[in-house]
């Protein structure tokens, strides 16, 4: 292993020494300063002048998606491109897209707090603000997708004239149940995590306002260890449920269609590969959102590179993934015997939709590959550009999946060839402006990092000096900061 | 308006109830130290507070696990009984509906609901059952009259001893307060 000057090791928590554990917090942060610098994000009077440019933006796109949903209502479904044999278009394939970015919110925020992955802390809070943004975005397309989105509340069992219930062996109602508590759990988990955080809003208040709706949401937290103590085990529970519950959602998406018998559907590896491709897409959507947020709100000591360098692991690994499943799909296309399934799979690489197929391989399983090299990992602008690939390619496999499929199926004389029309377009745009609108209307009010969990992986919570250490050594053998500083000194003599 | 003004001129006049008191400490070391001496002296209603969860703090306290995991447990048995017994109810009893020849009530198609359901109610019940247990929301409180107080969300450590505990006494509890090396020692007025 190289070895690098002691100065560079400090500042550059992406050197991997397993003698060293890099710190969390880069900089002389301090309680005092970390609540600061998150809290000056939402106390400032105005945001930066690229927030209203955004805002302004994201309010007319969704302007956009509401008219055209008023639109499709008052028209009919016949303003998209669906048509037989492809009755699933846009809205599913968008449904499906809206539904995965959002794991990678949970992935955070459940499954590394299980695993212990303290690096979490800098970046759940708004990654979970993802998910819940992401979940309502894909909320909207099976409402209106049913044609008659007036009488989507069929979907739930209450006791009604018609005296029928939903029929619960059916995908489209386990689906409805998932998706339906796979977002009351995030509201509550992100909710919770944020009561401590909402609180110390409410106590650096200035006006009478900000301390009366803050303080109303903060709900009368005091800090008290015996909430504290309540409060992480019901913590730890929720991330416990939350975990399996993450993996059964995007499990009970394939089997909208890995239940139905298309060819190109009905595959037994469709629940796993739609969970990789979910936290797949979702981490390249927060890295997406990290990478201008650190830069515009002074976040670089809190979401550091090393938090970057680790995402683009993860989309390494899942995408990885990703590409197994491509690839074992052809294989059991083929080792089936099945005539129907093996052309399901040739039509979709070489047939009217290869296009796509090649978009989807390119940005899913080639562009990731650039995450082997630490130059690549480490540099913001290919980060940035391979996620807003990784995530091109992913909505276009869920296009694939859905297009290819019910386009060409058993009957060649019932084939036909799926054109989305400007609305399904612009529809697509426009939920991409309710995505931005929510996440810029969370970055201006609620603190965008979770204050207490990054207080409390902080060397200083952890009892420096006293020879005590509960929760694992921080530091490792770091000089402390002081140190440090003559280290930086030095260099800038010399 | 003239009402409330005069209520508050009323009980301005009257002297005010004792609430506690408090102590601040700027680390976690000195409030670890602290707490064990405010047990280890025989309090029961009083409390550390903290702008992150510190960890020891429960055994320097001597305080109990909570029945919350109980209460959690138990709701998700019930998610899954009422998911179970929703769907056989409605589609095999009340409205018997018969999909391609298939079996009313078949296991396997119902472990999604099920499963759903369980983590519904269980996930539900660690939220409300946390906020219930902890008395949240409770938007008034005598702490919040201090000023002071309101670092405790940023960067100070505090104790706050309840004068409704059996051994508080202003003068003996403040002098206890006092040697823990905290500062701004006070008594907090309800």
């Amino acid at each position: 292993m190289t070895t690098l000057p002691a100065h560079k090791m400090l500042l550059d928590t992406t050197h991997e020494d397993p003698t060293r554990r890099a710190p969390l917090v880069l900089g002389d942060h301090d309680f005092g300063s970390v609540t600061e610098t998150v809290c000056r994000i939402v106390e400032r009077p105005k945001p930066p002048r690229a927030w209203y440019v955004a805002f302004a933006v994201s309010v007319s796109l969704t302007g956009v998606l509401v008219g055209l949903i008023l639109y499709l209502f008052v028209t009919g479904v016949g303003v998209w491109g669906v048509n037989n044999p492809v009755g699933w278009g846009w809205a599913i394939v968008n449904f499906v897209f809206w539904v995965g970015i959002g794991h990678a919110g949970t992935l955070i925020s459940a499954i590394l707090f299980l695993f212990r992955q303290k690096w979490r802390t800098g970046i759940n809070r708004f990654a979970e603000a993802m998910t819940i943004f992401a979940v309502i975005c894909a909320g909207v397309w099976p409402g209106i997708h049913v044609g008659r989105a007036w009488l989507a509340y069929w979907l739930a069992p209450y006791p009604n004239q018609m005296q029928v219930w939903p029929n619960f062996r059916s995908p489209l109602v386990w689906d409805a149940v998932a998706v339906g508590t796979y977002f009351l759990v995030s509201l509550m988990f992100w909710y919770m995590g944020m009561i401590p955080d909402l609180a110390t809003i409410r106590d650096r208040a200035v006006t009478r306002i900000r301390q009366m709706v803050y303080g109303l949401l903060a709900l009368g937290w005091r800090g008290s260890n015996r909430q504290w103590l309540r409060y992480e085990r019901a913590y730890l529970l929720l991330a416990a449920l939350a975990t399996p519950l993450v993996l059964s959602v995007h499990s009970v998406v394939s089997f909208d269609f890995a239940v139905a018998q298309l060819p190109g559907w009905h595959t037994t590896i469709f629940p796993p590969y739609f969970v990789a491709g979910a936290i797949f897409s979702g981490f390249a959507m927060v890295m997406t959102l990290a990478i201008p947020a650190r830069q515009f709100f002074g976040l670089k000591d809190i979401i550091t590179m090393r938090h970057l360098e680790n995402i683009a692991k993860i989309i390494l690994v899942t995408g990885s993934m990703v590409g197994y499943g491509y690839g074992l799909e052809f294989f059991i296309a083929w080792y089936s015997g099945n005539s129907y399934e093996s052309f399901a799979f040739l039509n979709r690489a070489l047939g009217p939709y290869a296009w796509a197929y090649w978009i989807m391989v390119t940005c899913n399983v080639a562009v990731p590959q650039l995450f082997w090299f630490r130059k690549c990992r480490t540099n913001v602008w290919v980060l940035l550009g391979a996620c807003i690939l990784v995530n091109v390619g992913m909505w276009f496999e869920r296009f694939v999946i859905v297009v290819s499929s019910l386009s060409s199926d058993f009957l060649p004389s019932s084939w036909g060839y799926f054109s989305p029309t400007a609305v399904d377009i612009m529809m697509l745009v426009g939920s991409f402006g309710l995505f931005f609108t929510l996440f810029l209307l969370f970055l201006r009010y609620i603190p965008m990092v979770a204050m207490a969990e990054v207080k409390s992986v902080m060397p200083q919570a952890l009892m420096e000096g006293t020879g005590h250490r509960p929760l694992g050594d921080y530091w490792g053998d770091m000089p402390h900061p002081e140190q440090r500083h003559k280290a930086v000194d030095a260099e800038a003599r010399s | 308006m003239t009402q409330a003004a005069s209520t508050s001129q009323e009980s301005a006049d009257q002297p005010r109830a004792l609430w506690g008191c408090l102590v601040e400490f700027e680390t976690v070391e000195e409030l670890l130290a602290g707490a064990e001496k405010v047990r280890d002296a025989g309090y029961t209603k009083w409390d550390c507070h903290t702008p992150f969860p510190v960890h020891g703090l429960n055994d320097a306290m001597g305080i109990r696990p909570t029945r919350l995991p109980w209460l959690v447990f138990g709701a998700g048995v019930t998610g899954a009984a009422v998911g179970l017994a929703l769907q056989y109810w409605t589609n095999a009893v009340d409205y018997p509906l018969v999909i391609s020849g298939k079996p009313l009530f078949s296991l396997p198609a119902n472990i999604p609901v099920i499963f759903e359901l369980t983590i519904l109610f269980a996930a539900i019940t660690a939220f409300v059952g946390m906020l219930a247990l902890n008395n949240l929301p409770q938007w008034y409180h005598a702490l919040f009259h201090q000023p002071r107080f309101r670092r405790v969300t940023a960067d100070r450590f505090m104790i706050s001893v309840e004068a409704r505990d059996p051994k508080f006494d202003p003068a003996e509890t403040r002098a206890l307060l006092e040697s823990l090396g905290g500062s701004d020692v006070e008594l907090v007025e309800d």
